[in-house]
């Protein structure tokens, strides 16, 4: 009988401790997925960062970094630059990546360097349980903004692809969104356009992921998906920013 | 021995970087010891190395953890409040055991403080300036000569005990000239590295850099590893000068720059009848306990002399044990401890220690 549907190989056969509905599963499949149709877990070096997916290196098969929070671009940098064949990822979320690492995000981006970014957006902080992110919504309720987000006091939320979209450097930043199967499958050709262009040496992709967060919402997982296509994609708009036109 | 060249100090460390095989080089300006950076940017790619000049210590720090986990030779290099950016960089390394060589060229601070020589940040290199039980090897040349044997020194180490080495030297060691003399073959020794992420090829087992242990016993038991390593190196790798301490009855205590203006007032005062001998660690961490119990039966009084308010002294007095005085003299700020102070101390430490005694 022809298999038709299977656990990726560059996905460990291990159960995830990610609370039901947190749309981190899905993305950890497609990147695996991903891996698996390259061919490339063997060339691959993965950088965790700090959050939730802090310990991503307990489910890719592939050999892992565990960086500190905010620096997984920098360390991406060092194994890049040593090991210019392997193929380099990091898997940051809103948090690390919008916050502490705001210039690591930016300058690696700057430089080009030729790595591929999953950047996880779910527009607060899981593993702390809930506090803002950058990425948090005008008004939107977390344990730090118990009023809800206002521009005067918390400032703007950040949109990660149209700010490194400004910079040359970047060859491919695209969003998309884990909220249905449709938007899923975007996700993952996206996924798969990155790390195409990290093989193809044309340098710094990035794809920003709108991701769930049912346990700090306070939302249902079905809730929670229905959140990113009503509230998060106006201020997030899926879509390409850089490399619209690349054939890789 | 082969080539003589006159060198400044941050050049003969990143030569003898290159030279120990250290390809890679990330790092951030900062005075006083850029001369590191520009040696290495016009050399590295040449060597078909790397030369990156990150966005901040911060990065670089991490670029070097990256690129360590590699198992490539790495190196980086700051000065003192560059060197605080780093902290979080290191306490990582250490945590998860990768090797790297990181020099600090000291400025006086604290803060921004000010670009002369100062030895203010030996408790935050030697007492971890990062959080956590963590050690890292810390080298104090006080010569060109030696800025250059020890930083190939210093690439051993590392590898061998998958550690962060640090070269601790001052603003005048850094930027002084003298002659070095370079090795025709530098000893450097090749150390597996089954551990490092270079990609499985779908041969192996996956390999994982990381310090985050959860479990709390999970992390005991790797606190414990750590510290039985520290250990191990505490027993092996002590390294010092001991300088005319025959028949001496009095001993100064210095390190880097400070003990070769020691090393004068050794010879004025043993021209007056006052035998002054020099202990000299060479290295701070593990610090070398044992040169003080050699001289013990001798020694009448110690005097630590340091660029900074007494940082070293500490473990001075450990070593010391309570069982002989230990004075201080320390300059801060960028000022350098002057011969006629210290020879003056000198003196009121033998009337009161030999003459009366
Ligand atoms: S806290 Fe939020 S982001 Fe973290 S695993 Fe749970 S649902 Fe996912």
């Amino acid at each position: 009988m022809a298999v038709i549907f299977q656990r990726p190989n560059a996905l460990k056969d291990v159960s995830m401790h990610y609370c039901p509905g947190c749309t981190h599963g899905i993305a950890h499949r497609l990147v695996a997925e991903v891996l698996d149709e390259l061919g490339i877990e063997g060339k691959t070096v993965g950088i965790s960062s700090v959050g939730c997916s802090y310990n991503s290196y307990d489910y890719f098969s592939c050999d892992m970094i565990q960086a500190p929070h905010g620096r997984a671009p920098a360390v991406a940098t060092g194994v890049k630059r040593c090991k210019p064949d392997c193929v380099v990822f990091t898997y940051q979320g809103d948090g690390d990546l919008a916050a502490i690492g705001t210039a690591e995000i930016v300058h690696a981006a700057a430089r080009g360097e030729n790595i591929t970014v999953i950047f996880i957006n779910n527009t607060i902080y899981g593993m702390t349980s809930g506090q803002m992110a950058p990425t948090t919504l005008l008004n939107q309720f977390t344990t730090t903004t118990p009023y809800g987000r206002i521009a005067e006091l918390h400032g703007f939320p950040i949109n990660v692809c149209e700010m490194l979209a400004t910079l040359q450097g970047p060859t491919y930043i695209e969003r998309a969104s884990l909220h249905d199967v449709k938007h899923i499958k975007k996700a993952k050709e996206a996924i798969k356009k990155a790390f195409k262009v990290q093989l193809a040496k044309l340098g710094f992709s990035l794809v920003e992921l709108l991701s769930t967060c049912p346990t700090n919402w306070g939302l249902s997982p079905v809730e929670s998906m229905t959140r990113i296509e009503k509230e998060m994609i106006p201020q997030y708009p899926i879509g390409v920013f850089k490399g619209e036109n690349l054939e890789v | 021995m082969g080539r003589k060249l006159l060198m400044r100090g941050n050049e003969a460390i990143a030569e003898a970087a290159i030279r120990a095989g250290c390809l890679y080089y990330f790092g951030y300006p900062i005075t006083p010891q850029t001369e590191i950076a520009h040696y290495m940017a016009r050399k590295l790619p040449k060597a078909g190395g790397v030369f990156l000049q990150a966005e901040s210590e911060v990065a670089a720090i991490n670029m070097v953890y990256g690129a360590g986990s590699t198992g490539a030779r790495v190196m980086t290099s700051s000065s003192s409040p560059g060197i605080s950016l780093k902290q979080e960089g290191l306490s990582y390394l250490a945590g998860a055991q990768v090797p790297a060589v990181v020099v600090n060229i000291m400025r006086a601070g604290p803060g921004l403080g000010g670009i002369q020589p100062s030895q203010s940040d030996y408790f935050q290199a030697c007492k971890g300036g990062g959080h956590g039980d963590y050690r890292q090897i810390v080298l104090a040349p006080s010569s060109v000569q030696e800025l250059y044997e020890l930083t190939v020194e210093a690439f051993n180490l590392a590898d061998k005990y998958r550690i962060v080495v640090m070269i601790l030297g001052d603003g005048i060691l850094g930027q002084m000239m003298e002659v070095v003399e370079f090795r025709d073959e530098e000893p450097v020794e090749h150390y597996e590295k089954p551990w490092a992420v270079t990609g499985h090829g779908n041969n192996r087992k996956q390999n994982i850099i990381t310090s985050i242990h959860l479990d709390p016993a999970v992390l005991e038991k790797m606190n414990r590893e750590l510290q039985k390593k520290y250990e191990l190196i505490k027993q092996k790798e002590c390294r010092y000068e001991l300088y005319r301490h025959e028949e001496a009855e009095l001993f100064i205590v210095a390190y880097g720059t400070v003990a070769r203006i020691a090393k004068s007032v050794i010879e004025i005062a043993r021209r007056e009848g006052i035998k002054v001998g020099l202990i000299r660690p060479i290295t701070l961490w593990p610090f070398p306990a044992e040169a003080f119990d050699k001289v013990m039966d001798m020694a009448k009084a110690f005097l630590t002399v340091e660029m900074s308010s007494g940082q070293m002294i500490e473990d001075v007095l450990l070593a010391v044990n309570g069982r002989r005085r230990v004075y201080f003299h320390g300059r801060m700020g960028g000022m350098v401890p002057v011969r006629d102070d210290i020879l003056e101390i000198i003196r009121r430490m033998y009337d009161e220690h030999v003459r009366k005694g």
